[in-house]
């Protein structure tokens, strides 16, 4: 016999990550664009491992298959590593980051809805930690690069490591516009100097702030269907741009401006895509404020001082770890009773 | 016009209330055969005045209320009582409770109707004169009406709830449209019995000819009652909450709604107020919503203890409909049999399908997304409860104020993952229920344990106390005689005194030594020799084995095997 309430009208897990999915489209469209279709080889490689993971630990912890593998929470984090890492990767990183997010991160956890982190940063984290060379090797946006690779150069080049004669990885790749920043700050140049080289574009990377921006409008669409709550990317642009701001109005020819910091690296996406997990991130609003704040904080000072040069995926780690202190903390106030009464 | 307040959460359900407000109230008719719980308000059960056998009058009293809180029974129409038993009821453990069963003779005769005027009534006499009339809440808790005027408080704001959130339930809406002279008659009543000066009525706002007949009505009787009309969100039509939106107060947890000075009725009490008042009618009927799966929704003034199977005959349900709920879709029960019989709290039966209330799918795991959080009425974390919930973290559950839970379902509803969380709420709460049952048992058994021991304990020290005393006394005797018979003495008076006295020492202490044989030795004075040979003996081994320990270089204990023996 059921019992109240009789009826529901949910919006289900999986047309949640669904429309979270579609969020992405934007971004990826432009960095198709700005980069070439490598990114897409990319993302079926992330979200083949990550869905093959998933059935694996699914069957191995006797789990029901269909269920889980629809509902999409695996695919949208092979997609999210696929997005972190360098688009011309070597096959097997974008497999070994999906399978070792679903298998340790997120199954040795408990599956969905158990994991303490967000398995796609762990994925990343693992990858740059045990791959540094690997993932320094970014595409340069089509234009800036001496030589352009054809997709089936790519696909080649993906699968065999190996390039068409002639050709140099150097002079296809580049490092990214925060890890050119530093380095060349540490060489002795001022940021309005670096910002002049050709890899910049209006406000940071050029075509990187173009998928930036793609991922940020994704972002809005989910804050306007409500499907992430608005706390989190707030505070966590604000305290990034407030933080960047200060120290750029100190120090211009050292610190970079806030809107820099906005469209470079993974604040965008980590923003409205990786701080706002709701199994990894606080369940009351304050908690997400002051989660949002503590991630912009960690990512301004490990983008600044840090000797890795993006700083989203450690913050979003290191933030994860005090979910539950934030939310035993953050508990709001009931029906009837007064704030004192609380505990 | 008032200010109105907004309370946290909360959804927006399709209200499906059309259906049943096409046509007007429906004098169900008589059924052959009617069963009459004795508990259908909250409290004690009332006690069966009637014989099986015996003939009643409409409105007659078969039960008397038990108690403090309780309340009254009546015939809902002129018959005999053909049995009183144990029948199935509306309740979802289809357990069977106490009922008459009455076969109506056809005539409907009503008995005797006191009728009061209500303006000379202290609000003593009316409270008795509502509980001999079997009113109780009509909104769905069917808390004796007379108990909510029993407060020693001051109530200054009387809330009448015609706000009816739930969906597809619509009697208190056709109440409304129908008969708000009434309504307004039997609030009059309340207000002077409770002595208040305001009284605010509260009707969603997706019932506007509900709240235009009660407007005319109140300007008609020219009361000072404010109708006003409250935003529709579900649980609007929850008490508390109702007086939040109209008042700004929130009634603290745990309290009563009079604790800040506010009473609250619903519009169908109100009526029945009326109808016990100034027309002598005892609770015996009520209306009722029958919607859903069925040809005619429709609402029905039907007596208690008409089988619901009766009244969903006359609304002709249709082929698919396979199981029943009473109530709304959101807090009802599932009827365990369709020929169970309305009672006091039936508002609303909903003859129910596969296709009109799918089955949920599977539950998933709980992501954490909160949308629980953004609609609970009561600002609790559904999602928290749930995990202690379902990892038996009752203390947990408690702490994150389990109990303010007011199970309406919103969570539920919303829940991405269709978790059943009403039912795990009702599950941790059913269980730390029992859990403190079995404490205070278990609690009491230790203090009586605690007792006997310490008791036990008592006695052995007293015993103790009068053996040590005993032997004081002996010793002073012994010393008192031995002093006599140095000194001859001079006091013949106290001779004979002295003998009886020693007589008696002697006495206590010939018995204390044969107590103190049995009893345990508490010291080494009261040693046989044997034993003080035996103790030697040990001594001069352990002195012994020291002396070895010694010589060996060990500075150790001596082996355990050579000790306390």
């Amino acid at each position: 016999m059921l019992s109240s309430p009789f009826i529901t009208r949910p919006l289900s897990v999986d047309r949640i990550m669904l429309r979270v999915l579609y969020a992405l489209v934007p971004g990826i469209a432009l960095y198709v664009w700005y980069f070439g279709p490598a990114i897409l080889v990319s993302i079926a490689l992330a979200v083949t491992a990550a869905l093959a993971t998933e059935a694996l630990m699914l069957k191995l912890r006797d789990r029901p298959l269909r269920p889980f593998l629809s509902d999409y929470s695996a695919l949208l984090t092979g997609c999210l590593i696929a997005l972190s890492i360098p688009p011309l990767a070597p096959w097997w990183l974008p497999v070994i980051g999906s399978a070792f997010a679903i298998a340790v991160a997120k199954h040795l956890y408990g599956g969905l809805g158990s994991n303490p982190f967000n398995p796609a940063m762990i994925g990343y984290a693992v990858l740059i930690i045990s791959f540094p060379h690997e993932m320094t090797h970014w595409l340069s946006p089509q234009g800036v690069g001496q030589s352009v690779l054809s997709l089936g150069q790519q696909l080649h080049y993906i699968f065999t490591s190996a390039l068409p004669a002639g050709m140099q990885l150097d002079a296809l790749t580049m490092s990214t516009p925060l890890d050119t920043l530093k380095t060349q700050l540490h060489l002795g140049m001022t940021v309005s100097d670096i910002r002049d080289l050709p890899i910049y574009g209006r406000l940071a990377g050029k075509g990187s702030e173009m998928v930036a921006a793609g991922f940020a409008l994704g972002g809005l669409y989910l804050l306007v269907a409500r499907i992430i709550p608005w706390q989190l990317p707030l505070a966590f642009l604000g305290t990034l741009f407030a933080l960047s701001g200060v120290f750029n109005l100190i120090d211009p020819t050292h610190y970079a401006p806030p809107l820099f910091h906005w469209f470079s690296g993974a604040a965008m996406i980590g923003a409205f895509f990786i701080l706002t997990d709701p199994i990894t991130s606080p369940t009351t609003a304050r908690g997400r404020i002051i989660f949002g704040i503590g991630a912009g904080l960690l990512t301004f000072l490990i983008r600044t001082y840090g000797g890795f040069p993006d700083g989203v995926a450690f913050a979003t780690i290191l933030m994860n770890m005090c979910v539950p202190l934030i939310d035993t903390w953050t508990q709001p106030r009931i029906f009837g009773k007064k704030k004192e009464d609380k505990r | 016009m008032i200010r109105l307040h907004r309370f946290h959460g909360g959804i927006h359900p399709p209200t499906h209330k059309a259906e049943s407000t096409r046509t007007p109230i429906m004098s169900a008719p008589l059924p052959a055969q009617l069963t009459i719980p004795f508990r259908q308000h909250a409290g004690e059960a009332a006690k069966p005045v009637v014989q099986v056998g015996e003939r009643v009058l409409k409105g007659q009293l078969i039960g008397e209320p038990v108690g403090a809180i309780s309340s009254s029974i009546h015939a809902p129409t002129s018959g005999t009582i053909t049995a009183i038993d144990l029948q199935q009821i509306a309740h979802p453990s289809a357990l069977p409770d106490l009922c008459a069963t009455l076969v109506p003779d056809g005539l409907d005769e009503w008995g005797v109707r006191q009728t009061l005027s209500y303006r000379q009534l202290s609000s003593d006499e009316l409270q008795k004169h509502l509980r001999r009339s079997g009113i109780v809440g009509l909104g769905g808790a069917v808390f004796p009406s007379d108990m909510k005027l029993r407060h020693p408080i001051v109530v200054d704001t009387l809330v009448i709830n015609g706000a009816e959130c739930e969906p597809y339930i619509t009697c208190d809406d056709m109440l409304m449209r129908e008969r708000a002279e009434a309504i307004v008659r039997g609030i009059e009543i309340l207000r002077h019995a409770l002595g208040t000066d305001a009284v605010l009525i509260g009707i969603e706002d997706n019932k506007p000819q509900a709240i235009s007949a009660m407007q005319r009505a109140v300007d008609d009787s020219s009361h000072p009652f404010k109708v006003i009309a409250v935003p529709t969100v579900y649980p609007g039509g929850s008490a508390k909450h109702l007086i939040k939106v109209l008042t700004g107060v929130e009634v603290p947890s745990g309290k009563l709604p009079t604790d800040v000075g506010v009473q609250c009725y619903n519009v169908a009490t109100a009526y029945a107020v009326h109808r016990a008042v100034e027309h002598g009618e005892t609770l015996v009927s009520r209306v009722v919503t029958v919607t859903g799966n069925v040809e005619q929704p429709r609402n029905y003034e039907a007596l208690i203890g008409t089988p619901f199977s009766d009244l969903v005959a006359l609304s002709i349900p249709k082929a698919d409909t396979n199981r029943y709920i009473m109530g709304g879709p959101m807090m009802g029960v599932e009827l365990p049999a369709v020929n169970v019989p309305l009672v006091k709290a039936s508002n609303c039966v909903i003859a129910a399908s596969d296709a009109l209330f799918p089955p949920p799918p599977a539950a998933m795991p709980c992501i954490r997304c909160t949308r629980c959080a953004q609609v609970c009425p009561v600002e609790l974390q559904p999602q928290d409860l749930y995990w202690f919930a379902q990892s038996h973290n009752f203390g947990k559950a408690q702490e994150y104020d389990l109990f303010d839970c007011i199970e309406c379902g919103a969570c539920a509803y919303v829940c991405p993952s269709s978790i059943p969380l009403v039912q795990y709420y009702r599950y941790a709460k059913s269980e730390i229920r029992a859990r403190d049952h079995e404490k205070r048992a278990a609690d009491l058994a230790r203090e009586r344990h605690e007792f006997r021991q310490f008791r036990i304990e008592r006695e052995k020290q007293e015993k103790a106390e009068r053996l040590a005393q005993k032997e004081r006394a002996a010793a002073a005797a012994k010393a008192a005689a031995e002093a006599a018979a140095a000194i001859p003495t001079p006091l013949e008076p106290n001779a004979d005194a002295e003998d009886t006295q020693q007589m008696r020492i002697d006495a206590a202490l010939a018995r204390a030594k044969e107590q103190a044989a049995t009893a345990h030795p508490r010291n080494t004075e009261a040693l046989t020799p044997e034993q003080r040979a035996e103790i030697e003996a040990i001594e001069v081994r352990r002195a012994h084995i020291h002396s070895l320990a010694a010589d060996a270089g060990a500075d150790d204990e001596p082996p355990k095997n050579s000790q306390g023996n």
